[in-house]
């Protein structure tokens, strides 16, 4: 194991760390803190809340996005909510449940320290999103209503319909609103970070690209905080925003940054299926909406087929000719089952030819049932005596309405079909990256000063993370967690002076930027940016996706590599450096994401083991499922940029003192 | 389907613009508006010419960059859809689309199809949010809110800052964004210790950026992606009113 990688997890019981080392971490005084400066890159729910914090707490805070406004990060599409340990419903939820299954979720491959420490602060993120004028949902008697999600047995997921992200990004982005107002952020909007700079190996500032003008500028700050969020994009289609990008976490990568779980990534079972070629993302429809629809595909082939074909409907399909796979294989979880093994199996059903659509690449969600059931609520409580199917149906309707109107309205919108009336049809997308920068307790990456949180860091949910707690994660990071531990650093700081922009390694970074940039301008190839982000999207999907094995693993590295020469020298990038230019744009995302494929699959490679979102198909059980190993692979995978595209692997090995590591069923 | 498109062009905020004439000829109804934009730019490309920037990310109608003027509605022809969310089934083949930006003076042109609406976060900067820095908040159930009032507030902060509003009204007024933002702070109880404050901050903020007047025509609420009622507006008016009248 390397002694390189220290993740700097105070001593004592666990439930002491963090409550220790808040009351013991060394302070930056007031009249120091106006004199610091931090950068916060990315103002989704990470970034706004860290830079709103930040400035409270009295640094000076420069805060950058490439959209037109922070209200417009990726977060905002976020739609079934958030966890918190508050057990509001009584029912037995706690600090150490939640912390026990986010690491049990995580397929054992998260550390133990970091994962308490965000059960701890859960329940203070509900409190200062409502005190923000959050609009969570209530109950009549005016309390917080509660949902339960996926891979848990107890309602704690806090919501606002099926828009949770909008309100919370809302209020984060008001409270950074707020701080720019007073003077104490500097908000560059439209701007994108192009490099990091490090001076005597320490993060310095940022050359970043202002979007409109094409300028490249100088930024400087005692400390440099990432929270760019996640790479889903490298696979072309996900759910992920169209401008979600690796590009400034895979620049602290090549500055010194280790990346962390690169392979681990998290394919969401309920997701539009594929239409076309044209596709240029796919919809989540939010997991939530398994609490009430039960999945299934035909119990027999020849429905399946017929089904494809467009001669029969799914409401055609009896009881007893259909196949609730999930119900049948994990009767204790159902259709609540984790992310990870809900997607496979659902891959399972159609690779086996139980697929419906036309490509036979999805499956059934039904809220059939549900909508008589709630009807029947309804009915008792309306005091209707025997009512009959028809009345059900009304009545159930208007409470799926009110339960995920807004989830049933976009379906219909993107394909056409009303789901209130037939069956949707879902398959898996990509979704989330539990990979990312590795960083320590603090949140620090291996570059002193370099800090990275929110998805962008690689922390908190192992191998798998479980639904409503990449939310969780961002604001604890961003409201609770980093203005503490950045403080550890900075208070170390307090004497250096701001360093002047026209210091040499400005000059040097801004000039490597630019030759980049004019690289790519100049390719004036015959290929557009896409068609090269499309092939990468597929090799990455098929090889790396949802099953991998070791042979297509070293297939895809030599066709990234051979993509990736093709793209530099037949990319065409119209237009120049100097203007608004979104193909440029582009152009530097997928050359990063260029990098990244390969790294993705040299980690998964790498790894004989399946956990959580990584599943080897060499390593199974006779009926399927993922098997884990141990004794070899309890590790996080750190890996070090050495030269162009050579890595080291850093191993931090992960144990678990507070939990008792298990197989991991749901069955 | 084949589709004619005349699309806005104008290299920057200083060049005068013109609209140029395209043709699709494979447009499948399956596309969203921004798909076809995408088959579009692709041609463009590989003709060598450049393509038209326009402003879009999220793609699910949710985090209000998409902004396209189309055949003279802010978003389409559809109700209560985004122009990400806009499908090409809602078009006939031989349909002749016209695509503008966004119009007005608060919304400066910056490239093509995509406008500056930083505006929009001045106006929040002035007032939109509650005073409370991180770690000042109670327990979240030590303040019951009513089912009614938070469902009503939610409606109001479903808002997404597009600007389809001020598109659609003719004197680019930017009340009902505005509005929205005052009235959920308003009905709760987390706001109301500025609620007079704030609603005189954004108004004030709102008329020094130039948006006009609102002479309740009421074109923002009916071509507004997330139907955002009038209601809000004229609950701002009260809040306005009484709150000149205390300050006096
Ligand atoms: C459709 C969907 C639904 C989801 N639903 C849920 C849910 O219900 N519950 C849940 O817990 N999680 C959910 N998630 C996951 C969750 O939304 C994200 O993980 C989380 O919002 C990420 O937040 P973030 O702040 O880390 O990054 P983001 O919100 O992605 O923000 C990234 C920021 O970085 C900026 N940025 C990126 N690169 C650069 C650069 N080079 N230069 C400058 N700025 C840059 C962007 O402008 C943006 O401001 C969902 C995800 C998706 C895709
Ligand atoms: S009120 Fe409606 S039209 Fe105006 S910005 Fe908000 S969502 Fe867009
Ligand atoms: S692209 Fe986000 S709302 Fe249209």
């Amino acid at each position: 194991m390397s002694n390189i990688l220290d993740s700097k997890i105070p001593e004592g019981p666990i439930d002491q760390k963090w409550t220790k080392y808040k009351s013991s971490v060394a302070l930056v005084n007031p009249a120091n803190k106006r004199s610091i400066e931090i950068i916060v890159v990315g103002t989704g729910l990470a970034g706004a809340s860290a830079a709103a914090t930040l400035a409270e707490m009295g640094y000076k805070v420069k805060a950058f996005c490439f959209q037109d406004s922070p209200r417009r990060a990726h977060s905002i599409a976020a739609q079934g909510g958030i966890n918190a340990a508050k057990n509001y419903q009584n029912d037995g939820d706690s600090v150490f449940r939640l912390f026990y299954d986010t690491i049990k979720g995580g397929d054992y491959r998260a550390r133990e320290g970091n994962v308490h420490r965000l059960a701890e602060v859960s329940s203070s993120i509900i409190d200062q999103c409502v005190a923000q004028g959050v609009p969570f949902a209530r109950e009549y008697g005016g309390m917080l209503s509660n949902r339960s999600f996926g891979g848990t047995q107890v309602q704690r997921t806090f919501y606002a319909a099926g828009q949770t992200g909008q309100q919370l990004l809302l209020g984060a982005y008001s409270a950074l609103q707020r701080q720019v107002g007073m003077g104490n952020v500097t908000m560059h909007t439209r701007h994108e970070m192009m490099d990091v700079v490090t001076i005597d190996g320490k993060a310095r500032g940022i050359i970043a690209r202002d979007l409109v003008s094409g300028k490249l500028e100088r930024h400087f700050g005692h400390a440099v905080v990432l929270a760019t969020g996640g790479y889903g994009n490298v696979f072309f289609l996900s759910t992920n925003a169209m401008g979600s990008n690796v590009t400034a976490a895979w620049k602290a990568h090549k500055k010194g940054a280790f990346f962390g779980n690169p392979c681990f990534t998290q394919i969401h079972p309920t997701c539009i299926p594929v239409s076309g070629d044209h596709q240029s993302k796919l919809t989540l429809m939010s997991e939530s909406l398994r609490n009430d629809g039960r999945i299934w595909v035909p119990a027999r082939k020849e429905d399946a087929e017929a089904v494809r074909a467009g001669k029969l409907k799914p409401n055609d399909i009896t009881e007893e000719n259909r196949d609730y796979y999930l119900e049948r294989r994990y009767p204790a979880f159902g259709n609540l089952v984790p992310r990870d093994v809900a997607s496979r199996a659902a891959k399972e059903r159609c690779d086996a030819g139980f697929g419906v659509n036309k490509t036979g690449q999805a499956v059934y969600l039904d809220y059939a049932a549900a909508i008589e059931r709630y009807g029947k609520i309804e009915a008792t409580k309306k005091n209707l005596n025997n009512p009959d199917k028809a009345t059900l149906i009304v009545l159930g309707k208007a409470v799926v309405k009110e339960k995920y109107g807004n989830l049933f309205d976009m379906y219909e919108q993107i394909t056409g079909v009303n789901p209130y009336n037939e069956p949707m049809q879902i398959y898996p997308a990509v979704h989330y990256t539990m990979g990312g920068l590795w960083v320590d307790y603090n949140l620090m990456t291996t570059v002193p000063g370099l800090y990275a949180i929110g998805e962008a860091n690689f922390s908190d949910h192992g191998a798998n993370r479980l639904g409503a707690s990449a939310l969780m994660q961002g604001l604890a990071d961003g409201y609770f967690v980093l203005p503490y531990t950045i403080g550890a650093y900075l208070s170390t700081d307090i004497r250096t002076k701001a360093i002047p922009t026209d210091h040499e390694a400005f000059v040097e970074a801004e000039n490597k930027v630019k030759a980049v940039i004019d690289h790519l301008i100049n390719v004036k190839g015959t290929k557009s940016v896409d068609y090269f982000h499309k092939i990468l999207g597929k090799i990455i999907w098929n090889e790396c996706g949802m099953s991998r094995n070791a042979e297509a693993l070293k297939k895809a590295i030599s066709d990234v590599q051979a993509l990736r020469a093709e793209f530099w020298s037949s990319v065409r990038v119209p237009g120049t450096a100097d203007e608004f230019n979104t193909e440029l744009e582009k152009a530097g995302r997928v050359a990063d994401f260029l990098e990244l494929g390969e790294l993705m699959c040299k980690d998964a490679l790498e790894r004989n083991e399946s956990c959580g979102g990584h599943f080897r198909e060499e390593y199974q059980t006779e009926e399927g499922e993922a098997l884990r190993d141990d004794e070899n692979f309890s590790f996080v995978s750190a890996w070090e940029l050495t030269g162009d595209n050579q890595w080291n692997l850093h191993k931090e090995e992960l144990k678990y003192e507070n939990i008792k590591i298990a197989a991991r069923s749901y069955k | 389907m084949k589709i004619t498109l005349k699309v806005w062009r104008q290299k920057n905020n200083a060049a005068k613009g013109q609209f140029e004439t395209y043709k699709l000829d494979h447009v499948s109804e399956d596309m969203s508006f921004l798909e076809m934009f995408d088959v579009l730019n692709e041609q463009l490309i590989n003709e060598g010419k450049e393509p038209v920037v326009f402003d879009h990310d999220c793609r699910e109608g949710i985090c209000g960059s998409c902004s396209m003027y189309i055949n003279g509605r802010p978003h389409g022809p559809k109700n209560a859809v985004t122009t990400c969310q806009l499908h090409m089934r809602s078009f006939k083949d031989g349909d002749i689309i016209v695509v503008e930006p966004w119009r007005a003076a608060a919304f400066p042109v910056l490239k093509d199809l995509s406008v500056d609406r930083s505006s929009f976060d001045r106006i929040m900067s002035a007032g939109g949010f509650v005073s409370v820095n991180t770690g000042n908040a109670q327990d979240a159930n030590n303040l019951p809110i009513g089912k009614e009032i938070a469902d009503e507030a939610f409606s109001s902060a479903a808002c997404i800052g597009c600007g389809a509003c001020v598109a659609a009204c003719k004197n680019a007024s930017a009340m009902l964004f505005v509005s929205a933002k005052v009235s959920q702070l308003a009905l709760l109880p987390q706001g109301q210790p500025e609620a007079r404050k704030r609603v005189l901050a954004m108004v004030n903020q709102m008329d020094a950026e130039g948006f006009g007047a609102c002479t309740n025509t009421g074109a923002c609420s009916a071509e507004c992606p997330k139907e955002i009622s009038l209601s809000n507006i004229a609950r701002m008016n009260r809040e306005y009113l009484s709150a000149g009248i205390i300050a006096e």
